[in-house]
């Protein structure tokens, strides 16, 4: 068993999140709390130092002779600085501000990542010739039937996206291959789920019997 | 070894008990979702003490991703991001770790950033258990000259764009305070054009899509994957246009990787735990299946609502 | 004041942040670069914005004894703790970085904060497997083919019926097959969402750059 004074706080707290499967409990509510403020102070220091810090405060005031100061960085802490402004109601109002500028930015850099990314690249990989050779130049009839099959699935998934338009007859029929392939997907995103939360599980597991009681080796 | 037995016993035995689940669960009298939780922790943590080999299949964009370190020269430069935190590390941390070792003993020079607050902290972890590993030490990898870590920066995948155009812009410094232009490491490394590998860990976003949407799409850097289970199934399209060269998914993925470099670590030694916990599912599904196909059928000769299923 | 400002802001940003992926150099390219600068910094404020506010709200209630104003004070003084260790963390000389192992600031995040965060999410796994044996139905159509899908899956991403047929097959057929899955059936389908999604943001960003979008600022006209 674990000598470290650490490791047992981290064991005493892994098991008071754990004792909310039995029912939510005293113990259970102190760790949740411990984890807000905890989760929130330490958010609040990682953007104090890393962004106020090394970058703003080193921008404007640099430490070296030589280095140009940022002068244009006090724009962006001011605009920071009227976010703040939420906290008192009555000029609250002027947190729009910041916040329309970084709703702007976000929505014109999206615009174009999007675009490009999601579906400029992704439409160039679909709409490619279905007969598919190997690197030798013979047919190859796997990557053939996968290529026929991307291509398929990708537009009737569209089609099944397309609500302007009843699903009937022929735009119907290719609506409800549309749905056979998103419900493959939404099938694997649910295998690859359960993966992803026993994952995490087993690493609790591994600290308790490992870390902390030592059972493991 | 008296662990291994125990363990194999336990199971046998809860296998056996999965019967009075099932008889429970077609008389419509569903077992207490506590006594799931209890099946759930014993299937993750019994396979912990045993000791079996499962095969391991070699997948495309895992092996894409070691075949593509393995072929860049020696002195390398590798931008890796930690774009995730405490929450998904049991899945994310034995890649990562993995990958270092990896990429120290190609004598790759790292470059490590995060665009998650707690990536740096879990960056450092991995450096940590790297550098504990006999044949990296030996190597001695040197902070500045060999590694870095430049911390974190917010603005998410705005920070990737500036990268863009100047890393210096986004990490004036590093999480240590040393000026950028101080830093042997970072000497001729402007932008992307500088590096010659991305390598991102993530679990949300900001994460590997927006590194392929901007470093890759946008600034045309070789960006790789290593995601949580639940991310990766997204970022399957982009692995077929190549956007994204290779992918680690989840807690498998790290394992065939830990396989692939020779690596053996956490992610080896969970998979059992991760079979059984999946069996352990899937027998649950089953079971469920099984008293509603019945009571469907009950229903339908009775012609009239039974209390069977659980549905 | 309220509503032109920040429809002309949002626009200027969005039309500067659309035009210079074509034009990335210039004045456009500088201008882009130095709205990133100020974002970061934004962002930094943001998130203190939701810390201060935690912190009021935990105040208000203790103030007022409200329900289990208990676990505001505990909220309240892990808050006002973890920020002076980082702080004293930071500043202090001994230490090269607030990141230090040795520092007060990183066993808050080895010992506290990585346990119960990890812990948090990791009892997600009880309640998926709880939900699946309760609600995983094959009902229809539909929902057997989800369930044939994630039933190979989670089969064969693991080594798990591999394993189990190893006598009759073998080899690594189920995990191939989990990864055909993936690789064509599962890619079209994403794929098929992620165009649907480029689709949604472009118009939606459309809106919001042209403001016909206005719920940033309040709605409304």
């Amino acid at each position: 068993m674990s000598l470290d004074i650490g490791v047992w706080i981290g064991a005493l707290l892994t098991l008071g999140i754990f004792s909310f499967l039995y029912r939510d409990n005293p113990f259970y509510k102190l760790c949740e709390s411990i984890f807000v403020g905890v989760s929130a102070g330490y958010w609040f220091c990682v953007f104090f130092f890393d962004n106020m810090v090394r970058k703003f405060y080193f921008g404007v005031f640099p430490s070296e002779a030589g280095i140009e100061p940022k002068y244009f960085l006090i724009v962006g802490a001011v605009l920071g600085a009227l976010m703040l402004t939420r906290l008192i109601p009555s000029i609250g109002w002027i947190s729009r501000w910041p916040l329309s500028f970084i709703v702007g930015a976000t929505a014109g850099l999206y615009m174009m990542l999007f675009f490009v990314s999601n579906g400029l690249n992704q439409v160039a990989d679909t709409m490619l010739p279905l007969y598919r050779e190997t690197a030798g130049g013979d047919f190859d009839p796997a990557e053939t039937l996968g290529t026929i099959l991307v291509f398929i699935g990708t537009f009737t998934g569209l089609i099944y996206f397309f609500f302007s338009k009843e699903h009937k007859g022929l735009f119907g029929g290719a609506a409800r291959v549309g749905i056979f392939f998103l419900m493959v997907t939404f099938g694997a995103a649910f295998g690859y789920t359960v993966m992803s939360r026993m994952s995490l599980l087993i690493g609790r597991m591994d600290f308790l019997f490992r870390d902390w009681l030592g059972l493991l080796g | 070894m008296a662990g291994h037995w125990i363990a194999v016993a336990i199971n046998v035995v809860v296998g056996l008990t999965l019967v009075w689940v099932l008889v429970r669960t077609i008389q419509g009298r569903p077992i207490e979702r506590r006594i799931v939780f209890v099946y759930i922790a014993l299937a993750v943590a019994t396979p912990l003490f045993m000791k079996l080999e499962a095969p391991l299949a070699e997948t495309p964009e895992v092996q894409s991703i070691v075949t593509t370190i393995k072929e860049l020269p020696p002195g390398s430069r590798i931008l890796i991001s930690f774009d995730y935190d405490p929450q998904s590390a049991p899945e994310l941390q034995p890649m990562a770790e993995a990958f270092i070792k990896f990429a120290f003993k190609q004598r790759h020079k790292v470059i490590i950033m995060g665009l998650w607050p707690l990536g740096p902290d879990q960056a450092n972890q991995a450096i940590r258990a790297a550098l504990e590993d006999p044949s990296v030490a030996e190597l001695a990898p040197e902070y500045g000259v060999d590694y870095v870590n430049l911390g974190f920066q917010s603005g998410n995948e705005f920070v990737i764009q500036g990268m863009g155009s100047a890393f210096k812009n986004m990490f004036p410094q590093d999480e240590r305070g040393t000026i950028y232009d101080n830093i042997p490491i970072l000497r001729g490394v402007t932008n992307f054009s500088n590096v010659d590998y991305v390598q991102v860990f993530s679990s949300g976003k900001p994460g590997t899509r927006e590194w392929v949407q901007v470093a890759a799409d946008r600034f045309g850097a070789t960006v790789g994957g290593g995601t949580t289970a639940v991310q990766a199934p997204e970022m399957y399209p982009f692995l077929r246009s190549n956007q994204l060269i290779g992918l680690m998914g989840g807690m498998t993925g790290a394992a065939e990787f830990e396989k692939a470099v020779e690596e053996l670590g956490k992610a080896n030694t969970f998979l059992l735990s991760q079979m059984f916990a999946h069996a352990t599912v899937i027998v649950f599904v089953i079971f469920g299946n099984i008293a509603y196909f019945r009571s469907r059928r009950r229903d339908a000769s009775t012609d009239a609502p039974t209390p069977g299923g659980i549905s | 004041m309220r509503r032109e400002v920040p429809l002309l802001i949002t626009f200027i940003t969005g039309v500067v942040f659309a035009l210079s992926y074509f034009i990335p150099g210039g004045w456009l390219g500088q201008t882009e670069r130095v709205f990133g600068d100020w974002i970061t910094i934004v962002q930094a404020f943001a998130v203190w914005l939701g810390v201060l506010n935690l912190l009021k709200i935990s105040l208000i209630k203790i103030q007022r004894k409200e329900h289990d104003w208990g676990y505001s004070v505990v909220i309240a003084v892990c808050l006002v703790g973890t920020i002076a260790a980082g702080m004293y963390s930071g500043f202090a000389p001994q230490f090269e970085s607030f990141r230090d192992p040795e520092t007060p600031f990183n066993f808050i995040f080895r010992n506290i904060f990585a346990p119960l965060g990890a812990t948090m999410f990791a009892i997600l796994a009880f309640y998926v497997a709880s939900a699946s044996y309760r609600a995983f139905r094959a009902r229809n159509r539909e929902a057997t083919i989800l369930l044939i899908a994630s039933f190979f899956v989670m089969g064969g991403r693991v080594p798990l019926l591999d394993s189990i047929f190893m006598p009759i097959i073998d080899g690594t057929f189920f995990a191939d097959f989990a990864g055909w899955i993936m690789s064509y059936p599962v890619t079209a389908g994403q794929r098929a969402i992620a165009i649907g999604i480029a689709l949604g943001i472009m118009a939606s960003s459309l809106r919001v750059i042209l403001g016909i979008e206005r719920s940033h600022i309040g709605g409304g006209n």
